[in-house]
């Protein structure tokens, strides 16, 4: 039998002042196995933990209960204190009274019977607890960013510089991401390409950068400090080795009508391509789509026009692995897709565009040479209409949207507008906008320079409606200060689109067992305190892919991820977690059900010989879980219909005994 | 009436019992009664002669029976399968539950199996049964001669038969059929239109009966855990099932999500209830759902496949889903 001690905190009045902890400690005095309770102030404070400490001494206590904040909080600085004390660190249990009591509940005696329940059931937990002792595993030294925009670029920089190897996992065939499309960058207007392709190059002659290009992950197995990576290395039909960039096969290539994506599809590129000039890696490819010799066998152009012999037709998808301490998600966003905003004719008009689609256009590599001119007939646009917030802030149309605000829209919109005016005076800018967001160093001064010194006419309202007529945009908007209908021929119509994370994202969050929002944002490990760390130990996360931000804001959280890393692979082994799966031999039938749903793949079958009751011997084939491997995620332990897999720390019966405890 | 006569698969089990090709033969005996066929082994020519049996009454799925018979010698075991037996054979070689090598497999066709207790609902003291020209015609202590349509005496598992085609043997006896489009789920479609009140009224109406023989279990050939957690004081889970008023409920839901993805609906549980609980339509409820919600899966289908209950794909639907449609069916 456990002797427990129980230790219900006030934590100030986030508890007491909804939870009656006096009330809790006195009904947890008369459960099985405790055999002392009590409350203070701060359990987490020093003093706090001194008490737990001589409690353990004096009552000979086997097994702790606080009843405090979530596990998250202080579970592991109770169980410090505990073996402080001379106790298993694993004897001790947190019932979460805080979170899940007192900041949910307004009325005391419910908040207060809940508190005394869930007390009950850590008792119930502990009473079953058995001392665990977490094995070592050792930590590869290598890290792995996917995606290869501004976010990735950094962290894999940061990284390298304190002289761990990394590797970079683009899609694209060049890194730089959408950074790279940029024009001029706010609030300080500086070319983006000036300031971005320094760092592209810093990553090419970094001996400690692999860059695999036009390549994804396919498979991500093991854990923290142990990474195995499958990495697909998609066909280029280029050797990347041999070929030196020189660009004569992309002018030669006769297969002319390749959409181009760089400039988001306003003019063509050939079969074989490279994305633009300064790309990293400066090599090119072949796309499969287009390029006639690999659709019918017949052209060849390239091949013969290179005088490094570096086109190879045959090249197959190669798959290479290597194993990780830790990864960095850094997979980027893209614009929503304009499909379901029909009223701004988008789908209709070509000259409705989409703000990174302006980018292009005012951008000197761009498909007009940096010359703003109407996607449709050339000539200069003379009114321009920007619409703020489409898709973003939409929670009324969840179908199209997106509810969050995406947070770039207003300074880019602002720098949009103030370039323009800029550089063609004769041009009458409009914004509509929902709210204008500037929060950040030198933004709101930025927007007002827009306004006051630029004379861009900034309105409150929404576009209802656009439609194209006699070659202008019939823009159809509220003034809600004015309180009137406006009616504006546009020659140009801008949306701000909305921002979501690339598509990609999902299925890598599978791969890497780390979790989503619900708008497909990695989550964090916590909101403020642990911002670009994913629940799951040993990935990272930098960039957009946690949620909105622009560049600067991208670049710090870039370098935190690093720090993140290189903190971890500065380790030569890591703790493990003792709360791994075990298989109960006697039990196990060996139907390779827990190996098909472990995540880890920790799982192996071997036979084994069994003595039976009459003396004979049977070969049986049972699982073996590699306690290394093991994550103790519990998804073997429901699967085994026996009941023969079960997770150490968190036994079927110990779960059962809470389940008992809560229902009683 | 079978389309494969008794003398083929007699002959056939004595050729590979001579040639050594196996040393024991697992096929249908009679038992007290002519119906009441069970499973045998067989080692000679002689125990063939006097006591296999092959008729309509062979419907015991033996695939279950090799877990234990081919761990009892190194010989190889003769085994008859009928096309549904075939996917619970396949699907226990997915779960490694028996060697491969150790077994002969001979495909049999079927045209079903009779199900005794429709002729016992009109006719009392059944002496034997014939059938001719599609009349099955059971002579009775009590009631005299009594004439059936062949079609009405079917099980469910029968009348809906999903597929006549063997999806494993090693030698084929007669013709193979096909996979079928039966409608083995039109009762799982009524149950689902009922209201959540007569749904559970329904299933504790048949729940009920239960005399907890472990029939069910026991013949299923899914079921081949090295200790049931029903048999299990340890797991807990008998005192919750004996916990409720209606604590049937308990055993069956349980075992219902056990053999969730590896069911391939042989139908044998409600074939062995002597309590006539239909069963297999909890089995097919979990077959729908889970066709509806990852595309059509057949357990058994192939070896080595991953039920999509064990399985991720990002095709999944999202639990969101699956909780609404839970609700509409409320």
């Amino acid at each position: 039998m456990q002797r427990i001690g129980v230790f219900v905190c006030h934590c100030g009045t986030n508890i007491a002042g909804t939870v009656d902890v006096k009330a809790v400690a006195e009904a947890l005095k008369n459960e099985p196995g405790v055999v002392f309770s009590t409350d203070y102030q701060y359990m987490c404070s020093q003093s706090g933990q001194n008490m737990i400490k001589e409690a353990v001494a004096e009552h000979r206590l086997t097994g702790i209960v606080v009843c405090s904040c979530s596990p998250r909080m202080h579970e592991a600085t109770f169980r410090k204190t505990a073996q402080a004390a001379g106790l298993n660190p694993y004897m001790v249990e947190i019932a979460n009274i805080r979170e899940q009591c007192s900041w949910v509940h307004k009325d005391m005696p419910i908040g207060t019977e809940k508190a005394v329940i869930l007390a009950k059931a850590a008792v119930a937990k502990v009473n079953l607890n058995a001392p665990l002792t977490p094995g070592e595993s050792p930590v590869t030294k290598r890290a792995l960013v996917i995606g290869g925009g501004i976010a990735g670029i950094q962290t894999a920089l940061d990284i390298a510089d304190a002289g761990f190897p990394v590797d970079i996992v683009e899609t694209k065939p060049t890194i730089g991401g959408k950074m790279a499309q940029l024009d001029k960058t706010f609030p300080t207007l500086d070319c983006a390409a000036c300031i971005l392709t320094p760092k592209m190059v810093d990553v090419a002659q970094n001996e400690k950068i692999r860059i695999f290009s036009y390549s994804e992950v396919t498979d991500v197995k093991g854990f923290v400090g142990n990474f195995d990576v499958t990495i697909k290395r998609k066909a280029r039909y280029v050797k990347e080795d041999v070929c030196t960039g020189c660009g004569l096969c992309t002018e030669k290539c006769p297969q002319k009508n390749v959409p181009n994506e760089f400039n988001l599809g306003m003019d063509n590129r050939r079969a074989i391509y490279i994305p633009f000039a300064q790309a990293v890696p400066k090599v090119a490819t072949i796309d499969p789509n287009y390029c006639t010799m690999l659709k019918t066998g017949k052209c060849g152009v390239c091949s013969k026009v290179c005088t490094a012999g570096a086109i190879d037709y045959s090249a197959k998808d190669e798959y290479i692995e290597e194993r990780y301490g830790a990864i960095v998600a850094a997979t980027g966003f893209n614009p929503i897709s304009m499909e379901k905003f029909d009223e701004f004719a988008y789908s209709q008009s070509k000259d409705v565009i989409t703000s990174l689609e302006l980018e292009r256009l005012m951008n000197a590599a761009g498909p007009t040479g940096g010359t703003l001119l109407r996607p449709s007939d050339g000539e200069h646009p003379h009114t321009i209409v920007f619409v703020q917030c489409v898709g973003s802030r939409c929670a009324a149309c969840e179908q199209k949207g997106k509810e969050y605000c995406s947070k770039i829209c207003c300074m880019y919109t602002a720098k949009h507008a103030m370039l323009i005016r800029d550089k063609y005076p004769d041009t009458d800018v409009y914004v509509f906008y929902i709210d204008v967001r500037t929060p950040g160093k030198n933004f709101d001064e930025f927007y007002r320079r827009a306004v006051e010194e630029y004379g861009v006419h900034y309105i409150k309202g929404m576009v209802g409606k656009v439609s194209p007529e006699g070659g202008k945009l019939k823009v159809q908007a509220s003034d809600l200060i004015y309180g009137k209908q406006l009616h504006i021929d546009a020659d140009l119509v801008v949306l701000a689109a909305a921002i979501e994370p690339d598509k990609s994202a999902r299925g890598l969050a599978t791969m890497l067992t780390a979790s989503m929002d619900t708008n497909d944002f990695f989550t964090e490990a916590h909101p403020k305190l642990r911002p670009v760390e994913s629940p799951t130990a040993g990935v990272f996360l930098s960039g957009t892919c946690q949620g909105p931000k622009d560049i600067p804001e991208t670049v710090a959280q870039a370098g935190a991820a690093a720090s993140k890393v290189i903190g971890l692979l500065a380790k030569d082994k890591l703790l493990g977690n003792p709360c791994v799966a075990h298989s109960d031999e006697m039990m196990c039938n060996g139907c390779s059900t827990c190996e098909k749903v472990c995540p880890y793949g920790a799982i192996t079958y071997q036979d084994k010989e069994f003595r039976m009751p009459d003396r004979t011997t049977k070969v049986r084939r049972i699982a073996v879980v590699n306690e290394a491997v093991c994550q103790g995620c519990g998804a073997c332990t429901v699967a085994c219909m026996s009941g023969a897999m079960d997770l150490r720390g968190f036994s079927s019966k110990q779960i059962m005994a809470e389940v008992d405890a809560i229902c009683k | 009436m079978q389309e494969i006569k008794r003398e083929v698969l007699v002959n056939k089990a004595k050729e590979l019992l001579s040639d050594g090709t196996v040393d024991r033969v697992l096929g249908w005996k009679r038992g007290e009664f002519d119906y009441d066929v069970t499973p045998g082994v067989f080692r000679s020519a002689e125990e063939l002669d006097s006591g296999f049996v092959w008729g309509d009454f062979c419907g015991a799925n033996f695939s279950k029976y090799l877990v234990k018979e081919t761990a009892k010698g190194e010989g190889r075991v003769l085994v008859f399968l009928k096309p549904c037996d075939t996917y619970s054979f396949n699907q226990l070689l997915t779960e490694h539950r028996f060697d491969r090598e150790k077994v002969y497999a001979l495909g049999v066709p079927c045209n079903g199996m009779l199900d005794i207790s429709r002729i016992k609902e009109s006719a009392e003291g059944i002496v034997s049964v014939c059938e001719e020209d599609g009349k099955v015609t059971a002579d009775t202590l009590y009631d005299g001669k009594k004439t059936f349509d062949r079609d009405a005496l079917l099980p469910d598992r029968c009348s809906n038969c999903k597929s006549k085609k063997h999806v494993a043997y090693d030698e084929l006896l007669g013709s193979d059929g096909e996979v079928l489009d039966s409608g083995r789920f039109d009762e799982v479609e009524k149950l689902e239109k009922m209201t959540a009140d007569e749904r559970f009224a329904f299933w504790q109406g048949e729940l009920s009966r239960c005399i907890r023989c472990n029939a069910c279990r026991d013949v299923c050939p899914a079921c081949t855990c090295e200790k049931c957690v029903f048999d299990n004081p340890d797991s807990g889970v008998e005192n919750k099932a004996a916990a409720d008023s209606f604590e049937e409920k308990m055993f069956h839901i349980i075992r219902a999500f056990h053999v969730a993805g590896r069911c391939t609906d042989c139908g044998e549980c409600s074939r062995v209830c002597p309590q006539h609980i239909p069963l297999h339509l909890l089995n097919r409820k979990f077959i729908k759902d889970i066709d509806e919600f990852y595309g059509e899966y057949q357990a058994g289908a192939e070896v080595g496949s991953r039920a999509p209950v064990v399985n991720y794909t990002t095709d999944d639907i999202e639990p969101s889903q699956a909780v609404e449609r839970g609700e509409q069916n409320a």
